[in-house]
């Protein structure tokens, strides 16, 4: 079996030089977060809300560095205005997003921010990509973090719930 | 806590002295300056390209000023804020803690108003302590100052203190003219990126 794609996803990040890594936890996130965090050269910074992932992500820039902000696709609306400084500024970042209220969500109050995660990033200006298969996940995330850093714009890729697996409360 | 909307009746600092002097020779100390008054006080303290104005972004300075300090171990950081928007990324300052970098200085010139949009009371005129929720946080130097002196101290500190450092400084709410820096957001980035990185300032990397 082909090395999960979170440890792949950790590979890239090295190879593309990308120094820090924040993100505000989400099961689907829980292995990648793992290996950022036992990685020496990485700085795994944890978030009280995903916005400030994006301020991060400004500084880390002004000072050189590349950074991944990680989060589930409820947290995208807690950076809609911070999202405003990127595109003034030019500032590069890429953001992965696991999808909630998306195929098979089972609690409604998950499905409008998730329904409305694509658009909402558009409009400020990210370039999106949605993974619906997992053999895509890493190719995406490496033409996002490529595009990012050579054409100084935010993109993010979003990982359906589909391929994550839908949570359930079920007995 | 009194509802007054005042926390305090003795006499506040004039905010354009505190800000000259904590940027007096201020050498290669990188200053992130928060939306409103703050950034028009670090520009009438003498512009330059390692400050980092901002425009927008409200409750993010000292996140960016965290990004920056991790990025850059070597050198001071400064963030220089107001009340009003330090309150709107207070959780921030929790995720500064768990870093702990010993570089970042966050100043909050508390005004206790909202001077851009009518001087309406803050949070912090109700007797809210910044510097409290800094020092529960996990910054090891946390202190409110009200005298100039104490703004001495405070420079050195910026440049020599093993931080995370936090000062809640007790200013007038004095509505002051505007020295405004310029507001083109690549200009800003550029200037600074070339001053800092040199150029490595061009490369992808």
């Amino acid at each position: 079996m082909a090395a999960h794609w979170s440890q792949e996803l950790h590979r890239l990040f090295k190879q593309q030089n990308v120094r820090q890594v924040s993100f505000v936890p989400d099961a689907g996130h829980t292995a990648l977060i793992r290996l950022c965090e036992a990685d020496r050269e990485l700085r795994a910074v944890r978030l009280t809300t995903e916005e400030e992932g994006i301020a991060l992500a400004l500084g880390a820039w002004l000072g050189g560095d590349k950074s991944v902000l990680l989060m589930q696709s409820s947290g995208v609306g807690n950076c809609i205005n911070m999202l405003s400084m990127l595109s003034v500024c030019q500032i590069p970042l890429t953001m992965l997003v696991t999808m909630r209220g998306d195929w098979a969500e089972f609690n409604p109050w998950q499905v409008p921010m998730g329904q409305a995660t694509e658009p909402v990033l558009e409009e400020m200006g990210v370039l999106v990509n949605r993974a619906d298969r997992e053999e895509d996940i890493v190719p995406l995330a490496e033409g996002a973090l490529r595009i990012a850093y050579n054409t100084l714009r935010p993109t993010a890729v979003l990982i359906g719930q589909r391929l994550l697996g839908a949570k359930t409360f079920d007995n | 806590m009194a509802a007054t909307g005042s926390s305090d009746k003795a006499p506040k600092l004039e905010r354009r002295s505190v800000v000259r002097a904590l940027l007096a020779d201020r050498g290669d100390l990188l200053v992130i300056a928060g939306l409103g008054a703050p950034a028009w006080d670090a520009t009438d303290a003498g512009d330059g390209p390692l400050t980092f104005p901002l425009w927008g972004g409200m409750g993010g300075a000292t996140a960016i000023g965290l990004g920056l300090a991790l990025a850059q171990a070597d050198r001071r950081v400064l963030v220089l804020t107001g009340d009003g928007e330090l309150l709107m990324g207070m959780g921030s300052l929790a995720t500064v803690g768990v870093q702990h970098p010993r570089n970042l200085a966050v100043v909050v010139l508390d005004n206790e108003h909202y001077g851009e949009t009518g001087m309406q009371p803050s949070h912090t005129a109700f007797g809210v302590d910044l510097a409290a929720a800094a020092k529960a946080c996990g910054f090891p130097l946390s202190t409110i100052i009200t005298t100039m002196d104490q703004i001495a101290a405070l420079r050195e500190d910026i440049h020599r203190a093993q931080g995370p450092l936090f000062a809640q400084v007790k200013i007038a709410a004095d509505k002051l003219p505007l020295v405004l820096p310029p507001r083109d957001g690549t200009h800003l980035k550029n200037r600074f990126r070339e001053a800092l990185l040199g150029a490595k300032a061009h490369s992808q990397r």
